[in-house]
């Protein structure tokens, strides 16, 4: 049951990237792609309507993790302490600038708005990038099952080339996105940057595969050992080269597809790679959590499947109503 | 208390009491919001239910006032989400050991409240705000519908978790770590039912005087008249509902529930020391907490064992009797709290009775003492309601699971979130708090001058 919960543990997080990530990755290139204020209506309009909704994949996740493996809630939010507090503080700004600039029409009102937004969207980008690496490299938990992590040591060599790994994706992500909703010069800006971006993030990928090794030898030995897993890394193959297909054919809403295949299968990859363990302790520590010693009780799980089964499958059914009423062509 | 637990205190207690501002209008207002798009949507001339049989003009002026409360509520619904994410960040960042603890209990309530309530929300406040021309008046309705549900719902979980903190049911201690062993014993906490109650109809009244001040403001100018009538009529009919409603039956019930599960709060509340048979209820009064005395009291012999156990000489459990460990950490601050909730809540009864009579009898559109009165009301409603919290929550310690962990026990470690970290993330919350309510304001000043019908031309 703990298993179960891992995974859908790990399918909303890729719910939450996959959508909030578009947003996020339009946010980050906010002033680079929208060089006009017709531009950045356009781009933001896009995104206005729906971003508190894809955010609400990231709450509804941390009551997952709350629900599913309190021990690894606690320890990671509490020895995260600062990278998570600056999260909100980025949430927060970014939420305001975002919501505030169209109360206004001055246009220092806007900038103002839109710096914000931008780097608090960029900088997102970048800090789950860099939470993620340092799950993988592993925290410094002692025997009480709590650890404290200072923002700099979260900064290490790894976690830098996850967060700009994170930024890099996200931001294709977005380009992407733009490449397909938005129109005129913008969505032909988008399309060259998300050309150039798949490049770097490819390039990232490549990268990211030996240092993976060397702070963490089971992301590697885990697919050695069960082969099946091999098919998350090929999932992410699929996505890289589904996206360039997609895009020299101009079918730019397969393109954005396939970026978020892509996304899921790096995630999905990080999963395989570390299940079972969810918060692993670093330099071989032996007090890593794992989904056995930090789940709930059994009966939380079981009853909690069975809502969880029906309040997912009303708010996908909600998502796919609210994006058709929205994306629906004037 | 170490000095670390003293901070993650004050920081949660900004951080919820600021963000629980919005809340109470999200969900009043959502309210009175739906009743307005109903009589749009489903208003009608031949329409047998007496409120809902209107005019084609009418319909279209209560389309106008949802337009309108739609703008507020939507910055005040925005407010709402930045300030709201935080909260329950906090548990982990500075509760871990809290969250520990109940994490296999509370983290059932808490993210159906993402699953259930916060994707609805979020998914329809998008399509309502589009706006009744995009989509139809059917599918603006169902928005509107959706809107308000999610934020009931919303906290109908919230308070499950509250209740189950206040009242533990349906666990038992595996480990040192509580785990569920009834999901429907959870929900049906006998403690949640008359706490969501009290709760909502307490953020109903709020609404309702927000909507009613909006009315009288416009009226008192002679401005956006058929506007200011619609607001007021709903605003004031829905106060006296709710004002009566907040004090009997669900405030009269929460307090026998706190009388009989958790005596020292109760005690703590109504300032009693002695344990008396036919215990008074004091109108006002100092309790000294060293002298263990209440000084300067007006009181009203026998009638507190007579509304908490219908005897007139009942025994009341009074603080001497409970080990001084076992007290709120500040009783005063639960006694003062007290009274502030139930004596605006008289007041705020008696200015709703007023306006209804006069409502009733044709006059309250002229009357401008009510009406400067019904303008300036709402905010004591927040007060109100901010101060009931305050006697719930300090009124629990020194517990933050009654009986089972102590609010000290439940911090996160020394070692990971020091006192100065708490102080760094409080500062930055302060300052953060204080732009949001600035922005807040100057947004809803904008509003509110701007008027319900700038297009249209002026009132008569």
């Amino acid at each position: 049951m703990a298993t179960v919960w891992f995974w859908l543990l790990a399918s909303m997080i890729g719910v939450y990237v996959v959508l909030d990530g578009f947003d996020l990755g339009v946010g980050a290139l906010h002033r680079i792609l929208g060089r006009s204020e017709a531009d950045r209506e356009q781009a933001t309009g896009l995104i206005g309507p729906v971003w508190d909704g894809n955010e609400v994949w990231l709450i509804a996740a941390g009551g997952v993790l709350f629900l599913g493996f309190p021990d690894a809630y606690a320890a990671a939010f509490s020895g995260f302490y600062f990278a998570l507090i600056i999260v909100l503080w980025l949430l927060v700004g970014r939420g305001l600038g975002l919501e505030l600039r169209h109360q206004l029409d001055n246009p220092l009102w806007k900038t103002a708005c839109d710096t914000v937004f931008w780097l608090s969207s960029g900088a997102l980008a970048f800090m789950f990038g860099v939470t993620l690496g340092n799950v993988v490299r592993g925290v410094p938990l002692g025997p009480d099952g709590y650890f404290r992590a200072p923002l700099f040591d979260l900064l290490s060599w790894y976690g830098l080339l996850v967060g700009a790994f994170g930024l890099v994706a996200l931001t294709a992500h977005g380009a992407a996105f733009l490449a397909w909703r938005a129109g005129g010069d913008l969505a032909a800006r988008a399309r060259r940057a998300a050309g150039r971006l798949w490049a770097a993030k490819a390039l990232l990928v490549v990268a990211l595969a030996y240092p993976t090794y060397t702070v963490r030898d089971e992301m590697l030995t885990n697919f050695a050992d069960h082969p099946w897993r091999l098919a998350f890394p090929g999932v992410v193959l699929l996505g890289l080269g589904g996206e360039v297909a997609y895009r020299r054919r101009g079918r730019d809403g397969l393109a954005f597809l396939a970026s978020a295949v892509f996304l899921v299968g790096m995630l999905s990859t990080a999963a395989a790679g570390l299940y079972p363990q969810i918060l692993p302790a670093r330099d071989g520590q032996p007090f890593g959590l794992t989904i056995h010693n930090a789940a709930s009780g059994e009966h939380a799980l079981t009853v909690g499947l069975r809502w969880w089964s029906l309040g997912i499958a009303l708010a996908v059914g909600y998502f796919i109503v609210a994006y058709r009423f929205l994306f629906r062509r004037p | 208390m170490s000095s670390h637990v003293t901070v993650d205190r004050w920081q949660f207690t900004l951080t919820v009491m600021f963000h629980y501002l919005f809340p109470i209008l999200t969900m009043g207002l959502s309210l009175f919001l739906l009743w307005f798009v109903t009589v749009s949507v489903f208003g009608g001339d031949a329409r047998r239910l007496r409120p809902l049989r209107r005019s084609q003009e009418e319909r279209d002026a209560h389309g106008r006032a949802a337009q309108f409360w739609a703008k507020i509520f939507a910055v005040n619904f925005g407010a709402g989400v930045v300030t709201g994410i935080p909260l329950e960040f906090q548990f982990g960042t500075n509760w871990a050991a809290f969250s520990k603890f109940t994490g296999g209990v509370i983290g059932q309530t808490l993210a159906m409240e993402g699953v259930f309530a916060f994707f609805a929300e979020s998914v329809f406040i998008g399509l309502f705000l589009a706006g009744r021309d995009r989509f139809g008046p059917r599918v603006h309705w169902l928005s509107a519908f959706m809107v308000w549900a999610g934020s009931w719902i919303s906290a109908y979980f919230i308070i499950a978790t509250n209740a189950w903190m206040q009242h533990p049911v349906a666990y038992r201690i595996e480990d040192g770590k509580a785990q569920l062993e009834s999901f429907w014993g959870l929900l049906t906490n006998p403690w949640l039912g008359w706490q969501y109650a009290h709760n909502m109809s307490g953020a109903a009244l709020s609404g309702a005087f927000v909507v009613a001040a909006g009315g009288a403001f416009y009226m008192l100018q002679g401005r956006h008249l058929p506007f200011a009538r619609i607001c007021l009529t709903a605003g004031v009919i829905g106060a006296l509902i709710f004002t009566v409603v907040q004090i009997f039956p669900t405030g009269d019930q929460h307090a026998r529930m706190v009388a009989r599960h958790q005596p020292s709060a109760f005690a703590a509340a109504e300032g009693l020391f002695e344990t008396e048979k036919g215990a008074p209820l004091v109108i006002i009064g100092n309790p000294d907490t060293r002298r263990r005395t209440l000084d300067s009291t007006i009181e009203l012999p026998r009638f507190l064992s007579f509304l908490t156990y219908q005897r007139w000489d009942a025994r009341v459990t009074g603080l001497n009797d409970i080990p001084t460990g076992r007290w709120p950490s500040s009783v005063p601050l639960v006694y003062y709290s007290y009274r502030i909730m139930v004596g605006l809540g008289t007041i705020l009864l008696v200015l709703a009775l007023v306006a209804t009579v006069l409502l009733w009898r044709g006059r309250l559109f002229r009357s401008r003492p009510v009406l400067w009165a019904l303008m300036l009301a709402w905010p004591f409603t927040f007060i109100a309601n901010l101060a009931g919290w305050t006697v719930a929550e300090t009124g629990r310690q020194p517990w933050v699971v009654w009986g089972l962990q102590r609010t000290a026990d439940g911090a996160s470690p020394e070692a990971s979130v020091p006192a100065g970290s708490g102080i760094f993330s409080l500062l930055g919350f302060a300052g953060l708090y204080v732009l949001i309510g600035l922005l807040y304001a100057f947004l809803l000043a904008r509003i509110v001058a701007q008027g319900p019908e700038p297009a249209a031309a002026p009132d008569r």
